[in-house]
C-alpha cells in the first residue's frame, strides 16, 4: 500500500536521450528531484499512485506534505489560532457578536481546494519541465527496471539509468488492537474528513498527534490525547512537557501512561475505546466518535520488492539504507526522503536532499546534503521551533560541565492586552561553556516559532556563538528579540520568569 | 540641596600597597588599587603572567584590568613617552598647579605599544599624552589646556568625593533607564531625572519614555488590533461563524493599551526602586558643570551633583509652523491615549510613524488620507518603501503627493470635531482643501536638547538638528557628559539600539568593560498593514557603496500560506537580499515584506552578525511552511530580468 512515485531519467547509449526508465517513488521529493534533473536536461519520469487508506482516503500528485501533511495541517492550525484571534478581539475593542461557532464542513472544503489547486499546481510544473508523469504502482523487476500497474491493472515496464526512491511513509496502525484498524483514522484521513470528526481521541503522542490534537481542541472539540510514555520523542524533553502543558491549559485532555487495548463500535455508530492505565493497572473505557491513530509511521518500502533490485534495507525500520551520497547498496538507485534509513522526515530536508542528488548525477556540483542543524517546527497551538542540540543531547555529547543554557520566560506583547496566559512562552539556547560560546541548540515555544527560528537557524550554520546572539540589536517589540536578551544561564540558579515589562 | 550622602565603607582592596594618590578624605578611596610609579605596572603585569600559554585573550583583558585600575585609582593619570614635548607641557601644568600625578612612560616600559594600543581602545586616543583627572578622559594635551581655560579642569580637579551622585541620567526612556540600572547593578549610586512636557494637546504620561508610552508599545498594539479586524475577515473563509455586524470600539481598546502602559510605568519604578536608583519626576538642567537643576511640576526647584551625566532626553514630534497647527492637530503624543475615535483622519507626512499611524487608522475602518510631500520611509530602501505603501493604498489608503498643508481651520468643535485643512502642491501654484475630523502630524522628530543649558556646560550640539555628536563611546565634548539614544547625532533611533548602548556605556563607565555599541546591521522593522522587515543596507545605499556591477540582488514574491485559504493577495509579499559579489557573495542588505516580517527579520540579522552569505542561505534547510524559509530558496536575480511572480504553488 503506498504512495509511490519513482522518479528517473537517463541517458541512453551514445549520448542520445531515451526513454529507458526510472522508477521510483515520488511525492514532493520525487518531484523536487524530477524535476530538477529535468532542468538540467536529462529524460525524467515520475511514477506516483496513492494507495487509499484503510478508510478509503486518496489523494493526488505531491505527497504527503502537500495532501495529508504540513501543508492542510498549518491550514487547520491557522483556522484554530484564527478561533483564538476571535476570541482576543473583544479586548481590542472589536465587538463580535455570540455565539461564535465553527464549521468544519467549509473550512475542510476550502483546504482541500487549496490542496487540489497544489496537486494541480505540481502536474503543470513536471508537465513544463517535460517530466514523464506515470499514475502507477511500481515495484522492481531488476535492478534498472520496474513495473507500474494502473488502477485498472494494467502493467507498463519501465528502465532507467538511474533510479530514485522517494516513497515516503504512511501511518501505522497498530496490530494487536481490536477494531483499530476497522474503526480507526489516520493522519491521512483527517484532513479529508467532509465532516468535523466530533469528540476524538488521538492516540499517540508524536507531534503529529499534538499538532492534530491542538488543532482539534482550537476547533471547540472535545480532545483527548492518550500516550504511552513520552511526548515528543527525540526532541528537547522540557520543551516537550511545556507544550503539552500549554494544550492542556487550552483543553485538550490527557490520558498519560494508559494503551488502548480495545475499540467497538456501538449501535448509535460511537466508538468505545477499552484503555488500561499502566500506573495502575486498571482499565478503564470512553466513548468517543473519532478514534486517530498517530503512533508513527512506516515506510513505503513493502511493495517494491526491492529484493528484485538487490537494495538492503534496514530490518527493524525497513527504511532503505543509504550513504552519504544518498545512494542505496545499488549504486545506480537512490532513496531520499523519509524512506530512507537515518534521515528527518521533513518537507524541506527531502527537497534539498533532491535537488542535490540531481546536480551531483549530472555534474553540476558535488555538494553533499548537510544534515546537521536542520531546523523544525512542531505547530502544536503554542508553537514550538528549534535548531541543533536538545539540552540532552548536548549534555550526553559534551559533558554537562561543558554545556551552558541560557534561558528565559518571556510575554508577549500582544498576549497583555488580550490576557492571555504567558506562562509556557519560553527560550531556550544551549551552548558551549566555553568561551565564546558557540551555539548548539535554539529552541523557542510562542507564537511565530518557525518564522522566528528560521533565521536562527541560520546564524547557527554560521557558527554564532552566544554573545554573537547577544551583540544583536532586539526588533522592539518582537517575540524574537527576547532571543538576543538571553542572560540567565540555568547554572546560576536565577529565576528565568518575566519580570516586569 | 541634597546632602551629600555618607561615605560607603572602603571596598576590599585587591592588591595592598602605598596608595600615591588623592588628597582629602575620599569616598572612593576604598576603590583605589595601590600603584607604585617606582614599580611600572607594565612590568608587574608581565612578571604576573610569565608567558606560560595562556591565550592573548586573557594576557589584553589583564592589560586592560591594570590600565583601568590605574585610570580608577589615580586623580591624575598621565600615559606620557618620556621624550615626548606635549608630554612634558602637561606635566609642567600640573605641577604649577600643585597637583601630584601618576605617570606611566610608555617608552620606558615593556609592554608600552600594547598599553598603548589598548589605550586607543578604551580612549579612541592614540596619542599621548593620554590623560584621565578624577576618572574622566580628559583628552591630549590641547585638551587639558582647553580645560585649564575654561576652569573645567579645576572643576574636575576639585571633584573628588563631594557629589551627590555617581551618575545623573535625565531622560527616563529605553536608553537612559537602562543606563541607570546597569550603572546601579555596578554599586554606584544613581539618579534619573524624568519629566514629560505636556504636548501641545495637553496628553502627557508616565515613566518610561517614548516607546512605552507614545511609540512601540501602543504602536504595535494598535497595529495589533487593525491585524485582527483582518483576522476576522479571514477567519470566515476557515470556518468561523458569528453575527456579520463587527464594529470596533476605540475606547475599549485604548483604555486596555493604556492599563498596559500604566502598568509598564508601574514596573519601571519598581525596578528603580529595586535596584535603589532615585527617580526625581522633574524637569533637568545644568546650571554649571556638574550641578544641575530640577524644576518639578509644582515649580520647585532643587540642585543636584554629580561626577557624570548622561543625556537621554529623545525627541518629541514635529509641528509644522503654520496657522492652526499647535492648536488643532494631534501628534502621535496624543493618538495613543485618544479618549475618542479620531474619525476621519489626514495623517501628514511619510515617516514610518506615518505610514504605521495610518495603516493602522485604516485597519480599524477610519477613513484615512496621507498627505506626502516627497517620498516614502525616507532612509529605507525606496523599492520597498513604495511596495509598502501601495500595499496600503489597496487597502483603503488614500495618498495625496507632493502636497504640503499650509492652514488648519477648525470648522466645529467636538470630539472630534471638524477641521478644514488647506494645502499646497510642492511643484506648483495649485492648492487644494479638505476637510477632516483629526489631523495627525507625523512629519519627524526635534530633539530635546535645547532647553536643558547645555550651553552652560559647553556641550555641543548640532545648531539646525539639535542633535548631540559623541564619539564613539557616546562622549560628548565635554569629557563627563554622555549621551545615548534617539538625541545623538548620525545614529539610529530605535529602543533597543538606546537600551543596548546605555547599558554598554554603563559597563564601561562603572564595570570596566570595553565593549563600544554597535551601530551595524541593526534590524528594525516597520509595522505598517504588511509589515517590513529590514537589516543592512538599502539598496540605494549598497550601490552607492559598492557600485551596482559587484553587487547581486535576489529576490522573489511569496504567498503565505494562511493567505491562500483567506483569499489574500498574491505576488504582494516580497523579500529581498543584497550580496557583495566581491566578498563571498556575503549579504549586505536583508528586505522582507510580508506578516511577521519583526519576527522573520530577527535570526537573519543574527545570522549577519556571523557573516551571512548567500552561499550559506542556499545551504539551510526552511521550515515548511513559514515566510522565513522563502530566504532558503532565493534563486532569481533582479539583473536576470526574470519574472518572479508566483503561479500555482510552492
Amino acid at each position: 500500500m503506498a504512495v509511490m512515485a519513482m522518479a528517473a531519467a537517463l541517458r541512453g547509449p551514445g549520448g542520445r536521450f531515451r526513454w529507458r526508465t526510472q522508477a521510483t517513488a515520488g511525492g514532493v521529493r520525487g518531484s523536487a528531484r524530477g524535476a530538477a534533473a529535468a532542468q538540467l536536461g536529462k529524460k525524467v519520469a515520475v511514477v506516483d499512485y496513492v494507495e487509499p487508506s484503510p478508510r478509503g482516503t486518496r489523494w493526488g500528485l505531491g505527497g504527503t506534505c502537500v495532501n495529508v501533511g504540513c501543508i492542510p495541517k498549518k491550514l487547520i492550525h491557522q483556522a484554530a489560532l484564527l478561533g483564538g484571534m476571535i476570541r482576543d478581539a473583544p479586548h481590542y475593542g472589536w465587538d463580535v457578536a455570540q455565539p461564535v461557532l465553527h464549521d468544519w464542513r467549509k473550512m475542510a472544503e476550502a483546504v482541500q481546494n487549496y490542496v487540489k489547486s497544489l496537486n494541480w499546481g505540481h502536474r503543470v510544473q513536471l508537465q513544463d519541465r517535460k517530466v514523464k508523469y506515470f499514475n502507477i504502482k511500481a515495484s522492481f523487476v531488476n535492478e534498472h527496471t520496474i513495473c507500474g500497474v494502473t488502477k485498472g491493472g494494467k502493467e507498463t515496464l519501465l528502465s532507467a539509468e538511474h533510479i530514485v526512491i522517494a516513497t515516503g511513509g504512511r501511518p501505522r496502525y497498530p496490530t494487536h488492537i481490536e477494531g483499530a484498524l476497522e474503526y480507526g483514522i489516520t493522519s491521512d484521513d483527517i484532513f479529508w474528513l467532509k465532516e468535523s470528526p466530533g469528540k476524538t481521541l488521538v492516540v499517540g503522542a508524536s507531534y503529529v498527534a499534538l499538532e492534530c490534537a491542538g488543532f482539534l481542541t482550537g476547533l471547540g472539540l472535545d480532545t483527548t490525547v492518550m500516550m504511552r510514555s513520552i511526548p515528543l520523542r527525540g526532541f528537547d524533553q522540557q520543551m516537550s512537557s511545556l507544550v503539552t502543558a500549554y494544550m492542556a491549559s487550552q483543553g485538550t485532555r490527557f490520558l498519560k501512561h494508559c494503551t488502548p487495548s480495545r475499540v467497538q463500535k456501538l449501535p448509535d455508530g460511537q466508538l468505545q475505546v477499552t484503555w488500561e492505565d499502566l500506573t495502575s493497572g486498571k482499565e478503564n473505557m470512553g466513548t468517543f466518535s473519532t478514534v486517530l491513530w498517530a503512533i508513527g509511521r512506516i515506510p513505503e518500502t513493502r511493495s517494491l520488492n526491492l529484493e528484485n533490485a538487490g537494495i538492503n534495507t534496514n530490518p527493524n525500520s525497513q527504511k532503505i539504507l543509504v550513504d552519504a551520497q544518498e545512494a542505496t547498496s545499488v549504486p545506480h538507485i537512490y532513496a531520499i526522503g523519509d524512506v530512507a534509513e537515518g534521515r528527518p522526515e521533513l518537507t524541506p530536508t527531502a527537497i534539498m536532499a533532491g535537488k542535490l542528488l540531481a546536480r551531483r548525477l549530472y555534474g553540476q556540483s558535488l555538494d553533499v546534503m548537510d544534515y546537521s542543524n536542520v531546523p523544525t517546527t512542531v505547530f502544536t497551538p503554542l508553537e514550538y521551533g528549534c535548531v541543533g542540540l536538545s539540552e540532552e543531547e548536548a549534555m550526553a555529547r559534551h559533558g554537562e560541565e561543558h554545556v551552558e543554557v541560557y534561558h528565559a520566560y518571556y510575554k508577549p506583547l500582544e498576549f497583555t492586552v488580550a490576557e492571555r496566559d504567558a506562562s509556557q512562552c519560553y527560550i531556550k539556547m544551549v551552548c558551549l561553556r566555553k568561551p565564546p560560546q558557540l551555539v548548539l541548540g535554539l529552541h523557542f515555544l510562542g507564537p511565530n516559532a518557525g518564522e522566528v527560528t528560521q533565521g536562527f537557524a541560520l546564524g547557527i550554520k554560521c557558527g554564532a556563538s552566544y554573545e554573537q546572539v547577544m551583540r544583536t540589536v532586539g526588533i522592539h517589540p518582537t517575540c524574537a528579540e527576547e532571543v538576543a536578551k538571553l542572560r540567565i544561564s540555568k547554572r546560576s540558579g536565577l529565576d528565568p520568569t518575566v519580570t516586569g515589562c | 540641596m541634597a546632602q551629600p550622602p555618607l561615605p560607603p565603607p572602603p571596598r576590599a582592596q585587591t592588591s595592598p600597597g602605598p596608595v600615591k594618590v588623592g588628597t582629602a578624605p575620599n569616598r572612593r578611596l576604598g576603590s583605589v588599587r595601590g600603584v607604585l610609579v617606582s614599580s611600572p605596572p607594565g612590568r608587574r603585569a608581565r612578571l604576573s603572567s610569565p608567558g606560560t600559554g595562556r591565550s592573548s585573550s586573557e594576557a589584553r583583558e589583564e592589560l586592560r584590568r591594570r590600565l583601568l585600575g590605574l585610570i580608577e585609582g589615580n586623580r591624575v593619570m598621565i600615559f606620557s613617552k618620556s621624550y615626548c614635548p606635549h608630554c612634558t607641557r602637561v606635566k609642567e601644568l600640573f605641577s604649577s598647579l600643585g597637583v601630584q600625578c601618576n605617570i606611566l612612560e610608555l617608552d620606558q616600559v615593556d609592554d608600552g605599544a600594547n598599553v598603548q594600543e589598548m589605550l586607543s581602545e578604551i580612549t579612541n586616543q592614540r596619542t599621548v599624552p593620554n590623560i584621565f583627572v578624577n576618572k574622566v578622559h580628559m583628552g591630549g594635551c590641547d585638551r587639558t589646556f582647553q580645560a585649564h581655560q575654561s576652569g573645567l579642569l579645576q572643576k574636575l580637579l576639585q571633584e573628588d568625593s563631594t557629589y551627590d551622585y555617581d551618575l545623573i541620567v535625565i531622560g527616563g526612556g529605553s536608553g537612559g533607564l537602562a543606563c541607570a540600572q546597569e550603572a546601579a547593578i555596578l554599586g554606584k549610586k544613581v539618579m534619573v531625572l524624568d519629566f514629560v512636557v505636556p504636548s501641545p494637546q495637553g496628553t502627557s504620561w508616565g515613566l518610561g519614555g517614548t516607546c512605552v508610552n507614545v511609540g512601540c508599545v501602543p504602536k504595535k498594539l494598535m497595529h495589533q488590533a487593525a491585524l485582527l479586524g483582518q483576522a476576522l475577515n479571514d477567519s470566515r473563509k476557515f470556518g468561523w461563524e458569528y453575527g456579520q455586524q463587527v464594529k470596533h470600539n476605540w475606547e475599549t481598546m485604548t483604555e486596555a493599551i493604556q492599563n498596559h502602559i500604566s502598568s509598564l510605568n508601574w514596573g519601571h519604578k519598581l525596578s528603580l526602586r529595586e535596584k535603589s536608583v532615585d527617580y526625581v519626576n522633574s524637569y533637568g538642567e545644568f546650571v554649571e558643570h556638574h550641578r544641575i537643576k530640577a524644576t518639578n511640576r509644582k515649580g520647585q526647584e532643587t540642585s543636584y551633583t554629580a561626577a557624570k551625566f548622561v543625556i537621554a532626553t529623545g525627541e518629541r514630534p514635529r509641528y509644522l509652523g503654520i496657522q492652526g497647527d499647535k492648536e488643532y492637530c494631534i501628534t502621535s503624543d496624543d493618538l495613543f491615549s485618544l479618549p475618542y475615535c479620531p474619525g476621519k483622519t489626514l495623517v501628514v507626512g511619510a515617516s514610518y510613524v506615518a505610514l504605521e499611524c495610518a495603516g493602522v487608522l485604516t485597519g480599524l475602518g477610519l477613513d484615512v488620507t496621507v498627505m506626502v510631500r516627497s517620498v516614502l520611509l525616507r532612509g529605507f530602501d525606496q523599492e520597498m518603501a513604495e511596495r509598502v505603501g501601495s500595499y496600503m493604498e489597496q487597502h483603503g489608503v488614500k495618498f495625496l503627493r507632493k502636497f504640503i498643508p499650509v492652514m488648519v481651520q477648525q470648522l466645529e468643535k467636538g470630539s472630534p470635531g471638524k477641521l478644514k485643512v488647506v494645502a499646497k502642491s510642492t511643484e506648483g501654484p495649485e492648492t487644494i482643501e479638505g476637510v477632516y475630523n483629526t489631523v495627525l502630524l507625523a512629519i519627524g522628530r526635534d530633539s530635546c536638547t535645547r532647553k536643558m543649558g547645555l550651553d552652560k556646560i559647553g556641550v555641543k550640539i548640532n545648531k539646525k538638528t539639535g542633535k548631540i555628536p559623541v564619539n564613539d563611546v557616546e562622549q560628548t565634548n565635554v569629557p563627563y557628559v554622555y549621551a545615548v539614544g534617539d538625541i545623538l547625532e548620525g545614529k539610529l533611533e530605535l529602543t533597543p539600539v538606546a537600551i543596548q548602548a546605555g547599558k554598554l556605556l554603563a559597563r564601561r563607565l562603572f564595570g570596566g568593560r570595553l565593549e563600544k555599541c554597535d551601530y551595524i546591521n541593526v534590524p528594525t522593522t516597520v509595522f505598517t498593514p504588511l509589515e517590513y522587515g529590514c537589516c543592512g543596507l538599502s539598496e540605494e545605499k549598497a550601490i552607492e557603496v559598492y557600485k551596482k556591477e559587484n553587487l547581486e540582488v535576489y529576490h522573489t514574491f511569496f504567498w503565505p500560506l494562511e493567505w491562500t485559504v483567506a483569499g489574500r493577495d498574491n505576488n504582494t509579499c516580497y523579500a529581498k537580499i543584497i550580496c557583495n559579489k566581491f566578498d563571498n557573495y556575503r549579504v549586505i542588505g536583508f528586505h522582507v515584506l510580508g506578516p511577521n516580517a519583526g519576527e522573520v527579520t530577527q535570526g537573519f540579522a543574527a545570522a549577519m552578525k556571523c557573516g551571512l552569505t548567500k552561499q550559506l542561505l542556499d545551504d539551510t534547510i526552511g521550515i515548511h511552511p513559514t515566510c522565513g524559509e522563502v530566504f532558503t530558496t532565493l534563486e532569481i536575480t533582479k539583473s536576470s530580468g526574470l519574472d518572479i511572480t508566483q503561479k500555482g504553488c510552492g
